[in-house]
């Protein structure tokens, strides 16, 4: 085993290790840079991503709040206003909508509404996604409904590298960013570089190559679209699973030369199917890139429907690698299968 | 009414002023309005004046504020320049917002105006934002005193909100927040007795607004909002201790607009005999007859103090009339910052 790949070995991390390292690298980079969150402080956050930060920067940095996501939000924004970065966490985006004033009416156009006058280096961390029988309250995924609103930017990372490297590039970031982090990857391991590293936002990644079928899937659908990859692939499909990595800025030269190589697109999403962000990457495609598409375009989508609680609801709701899979043949083979939902 | 005899002559005569420009500045903008120069919304602050004039008088230059959808007071009172603001109602180019924002979302933070706000209470919660950084930059200037930031070490800010606004959310969250930070935040409600049409007994169970600061345990001061020097003398207590450190005031100004709730509302929903009651206690007028009766100016010395007014104003139309209007794809621009160009992205 060579050095390198021992060190690797070595730097797997979990997601929630990943994040809480862009932290405290973040914050001690920049000594203003505070972060705000309902128990985020003693009792490190509900998944333990802030965990030891409190004890490692203090009590002035690390800003436990009352339940209170509207004030929250504002004051995260009115002192990155006023030039102090600030990184906000929702405990479950659900909650986002308690602060809809503050993260739409206000953080997303301030910049716009003063003519480029100002700028909000703000992050709201949101967890976001379905945790298991979490049901209807603390499940959704509800990164559309942000994407849908100019002058915020929205990240959505899959592998503990991706979120060291994007998180690091959203608090550098000088505009308001969407950091949405998927429940059920908290405890998920992946290589971490040790070193000082950003991703930029806007640049999509191939998590597997392949000639087939561009299969597109970001946060908790990225490891079932893998998976689904890996079943395809013992039938001869060859599958390339692509993360888009963030909604906006999203990196159509990224999707464009993978249906380059393939000519059909399956998009998965755990999101509701109507309009999902699925919709989006499909009306980019056959807008801009129809003369590359052999076949018509799938979304393999959660239902039209409220999270339910049980654990055989939610499985039928949210598409698992099998619906994935199929949703490939289907496009691949042209086969018929209803979509459960709408 | 108070002494006079605690302040310049100059510090008393400019405050007439600014309470003469704003009341000017929105008498021709609803003119202007009714000329077709200013395409959307004015809500006129005018009965108000000394609400704003006499808050930000108790401000230095780190402080901020935040205002509301009646915001040109607000905005006046902290220095902004009528010639940018005409300009940016009349949606032309050389607005403080560049014809982006219009008369709800005027803004300069470099002037301490975090902008006024279309949602009634949004203005709040950004207060607080700003009482944090300020409350940082006290920690900045121990151990960095060569920081900038730690300029504004001593800054307060003050965000402004009416009556209506003190039923929201907003508003509670924010001022829990604030007590149990002790940020430098002066949270000022006008009370000018009327949520748009809606009279203040319709909206709250409450007639005095400031006792909603015991349920936070921080002080609740009544100001007599037409008087220009009783709000001024409260705000300044409030800074004070906010300066020190010592946390957030709620401080409620009694005032009432002379106006309906936005131009073009004729406020036929008031009685006449409390908008006879309100035109009397008009803060412009009273307080001129105190400056005279104390012999602070003449009538002469106040009449040119007017028609320097009327001067500027009358420079500000006609530098707003001479700005170019936008071009239009300029609305792709300002969505982001400059590092993506700036530009609408997907
Ligand atoms: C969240 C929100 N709700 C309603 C409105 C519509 N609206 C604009 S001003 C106003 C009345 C506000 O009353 P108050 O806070 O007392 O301020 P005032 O107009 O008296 O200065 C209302 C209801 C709004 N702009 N924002
Ligand atoms: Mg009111």
């Amino acid at each position: 085993m060579t050095a390198t790949s021992r060190a690797e070995k070595e730097r797997r991390l979990t997601y929630a290790q990943a994040i809480r390292e862009a932290l405290a690298e973040e914050m001690e980079r920049d000594p203003s840079l505070l972060l705000l969150g309902e128990d985020i402080g003693e009792p490190g956050g509900v998944f333990g991503v802030t965990q030891g930060l409190l004890q490692r920067f203090g009590e002035e940095r690390v800003l436990d709040t009352p339940i209170s996501e509207e004030a929250v939000i504002g004051a995260a924004l009115g002192a990155a206003l006023l030039g102090v970065p600030t990184v906000a966490e929702i405990m479950f985006s659900d909650f986002a909508t308690l602060a809809m004033d503050q993260i739409v009416n206000q953080a997303a156009k301030f910049r716009y509404m003063t003519g480029g006058r100002t700028s909000a280096p703000l992050v709201i961390r949101m967890v976001t996604g379905t945790a298991g029988a979490t049901a209807a309250q603390h499940s959704q995924s509800l990164e559309a409904w942000f994407t849908a609103t100019p002058g915020l930017k929205v990240v959505t990372a899959s592998t503990p590298a991706d979120a060291k490297g994007l998180l690091k590039s959203a608090i550098r970031d000088p505009d308001p960013v969407l950091f949405f982090e998927h429940k059920l990857l908290y405890n998920s391991r992946g290589a971490v570089p040790a070193d000082d590293y950003c991703i930029p936002l806007g640049e999509g990644r191939v998590a597997r190559e392949g000639s087939d079928v561009t299969l597109v899937a970001y946060l908790y659908m990225l490891p079932r679209a893998l998976k689904a990859a890996e079943m395809l692939a013992r039938e001869g499909i060859s599958v390339e699973v692509w993360d888009p990595r963030t909604l906006v800025p999203f990196d159509r030269d990224g999707l464009r030369r993978s249906l380059e190589k393939t000519g059909r697109l399956v998009i998965a999403q755990e999101a509701p199917r109507r309009n999902g962000f699925c919709a989006e990457i499909a009306a980019i495609a056959a807008e801009e890139f129809f003369p590359l598409l052999k076949a018509p375009i799938k979304r393999v989508c959660g239902t039209n429907t409220p999270m339910p609680y049980a654990p055989e609801l939610e499985q039928f709701v949210i598409p698992d690698e099998e619906r994935i899979a199929a949703g490939v043949r289907e496009v691949l083979y042209n086969a018929v299968r209803a979509a459960p939902g709408g | 009414m108070q002494s006079l005899a605690s302040y310049t002559p100059a510090f008393l005569k400019e405050l007439y002023r600014k309470m003469v420009l704003i009341r000017r500045f929105e008498e021709r903008a609803a003119e202007l309005r009714s000329l077709g120069y200013i395409p959307g919304f004015l809500h006129p602050y005018i009965g108000q004046e000394a609400v704003a004039v006499g808050a930000c008088a108790a401000l230095g230059p780190h402080d901020y504020i935040t205002s509301t959808h009646r915001g040109h007071g607000h905005i006046l009172a902290r220095g902004g320049d009528p010639r940018y603001m005409y300009a940016e109602l009349f949606a032309r180019r050389d607005g403080y917002n560049r014809a982006k924002g219009g008369s709800l979302h005027i803004a300069n933070i470099e002037l301490g105006i975090i902008g006024a706000n279309g949602i009634v209470g949004g203005g709040i919660p950004i207060a607080v934002g700003a009482g944090l950084a300020l409350k940082q930059a006290r920690q900045i200037a121990v151990h960095h005193p060569d920081d900038p930031r730690a300029r504004r070490a001593d800054g307060v800010a003050v965000t402004f909100f009416g009556d209506g606004a003190s039923n929201q959310g907003a508003f509670h969250e924010s001022l829990n927040l604030a007590a149990l930070w002790r940020l430098p935040v002066i949270f000022i409600c006008e009370n000018n007795l009327y949520g748009e049409f809606t009279p203040q007994h319709k909206h709250q169970t409450i007639r005095d607004i400031a006792t909603r600061a015991s349920s936070y345990a921080v002080p609740g001061l009544i100001a007599d909002g037409n008087d220009v020097l009783d709000v001024y003398r409260v705000v300044s207590k409030a800074a004070e201790e906010a300066r020190k450190g010592r946390g957030p005031t709620l401080v409620e100004c009694k005032t009432y607009r002379h106006r309906g709730h936005y131009e073009g509302d004729m406020g036929q929903y008031r009685p006449a005999e409390e908008v006879a009651f309100w035109l009397e206690a008009d803060p412009i007028k009273n307080y001129r007859r105190l400056l005279l009766a104390g012999a602070i100016c003449t009538e002469e010395e106040l009449q040119a103090l007017d028609e320097a007014v009327e001067q500027e104003l009358e420079e500000a139309v006609a530098f707003a009339k001479a700005s170019p209007h936008p071009a239009p794809e300029e609305a792709l621009e300002d969505v982001f910052v400059e590092s993506y160009g700036g530009r609408a992205l997907l």
